[in-house]
């Protein structure tokens, strides 16, 4: 899925823009680091409530393309500047993350597989 | 074991404890090394999940340690060595969902009690060593193949 429709369907505002061309092909949503860190598939997308720093740091460790605040939550500057120098495309939508879930699936994204690292 | 000839160390920096603004970049570092040497990115995502769990550790958990990778023949092993309190029960801290994290930590996203269960799951072998009151030494093992 390309960014353009992800960012059409959530109705987001583009924080940061990476430089290269999203295909995303699965998402997940978790406000628990750990339980991000246990997918592992690249060209995912990470639907999130938190907004610290550490969520970029996560999604670098396992190549996560796109990270999607929920209710409207906008990033503090650290947040942002990290994004920028790992080029982490960064959106937020005004929906909550169960709505903004079930938006994405039902438009054809598929949920994140758990441990596929083979 | 990380004396011996074949053995090479690529990275070993001090992690602070409770600095969280920093938390990450050590890892990162070495996934970034790690690229260089040429190593698989599906390697490379598990080698970098298990650092930064361990980093994490550190920062949430011990009062100050340090990080190491080191290259031995046919396998990459992470060393996260820190200097207390110690673990108080090795195979509590296992059990998914079991944590000892403050609420100010959880509110970041971490402590919940699925560090150590990553680790356990994306490495291919495991050493746990703790003493209360002494520290804490982990060194986690990918294979590389």
């Amino acid at each position: 899925m390309k960014l353009t429709k992800i960012h059409n369907l959530l109705e987001t505002e583009i924080i940061y823009q990476s430089q290269s061309e999203l295909n995303i092909v699965s998402a997940c949503g978790a406000d628990l680091m750990s339980d991000v860190l246990a997918f592992s598939r690249e060209k995912t997308l990470l639907l999130t409530g938190l907004t610290n720093p550490q969520v970029v740091r996560t999604a670098e460790m396992i190549d996560l393309e796109l990270i999607i605040f929920v209710r409207g939550k906008q990033p503090p500057k650290e947040t942002i500047a990290l994004a920028e120098e790992q080029d982490i495309t960064l959106l937020t939508t005004e929906k909550p993350l169960y709505e903004a879930c079930g938006i994405l699936y039902s438009a054809g994204l598929k949920p994140e597989k758990l441990d596929t690292i083979e | 074991m990380g004396s011996n000839a074949d053995s090479k160390e690529i990275i070993n920096a001090e992690v602070e404890a409770g600095d969280f603004s920093s938390g990450g970049e050590i890892s990162s570092k070495l996934k970034d090394l790690l690229r260089k040497l040429g190593t698989s990115s599906k390697l490379i995502r598990k080698i970098a999940i298990i650092t930064y769990e361990l980093e994490m550790n550190i920062i949430i958990h011990s009062e100050g340690g340090s990080l190491a990778a080191e290259v031995n023949p046919g396998r990459i092993d992470i060393i996260a060595r820190d200097e207390g309190p110690g673990i108080e029960d090795v195979d509590k801290a296992f059990k998914p969902g079991y944590s000892t994290a403050s609420e100010s930590v959880r509110e970041m996203g971490f402590g919940a009690g699925m560090g150590l269960c990553n680790i356990k799951n994306y490495a291919d072998n495991l050493e746990v060593e703790s003493e209360l009151g002494v520290g804490t030494t982990i060194r986690a093992s990918i294979d590389l193949k």
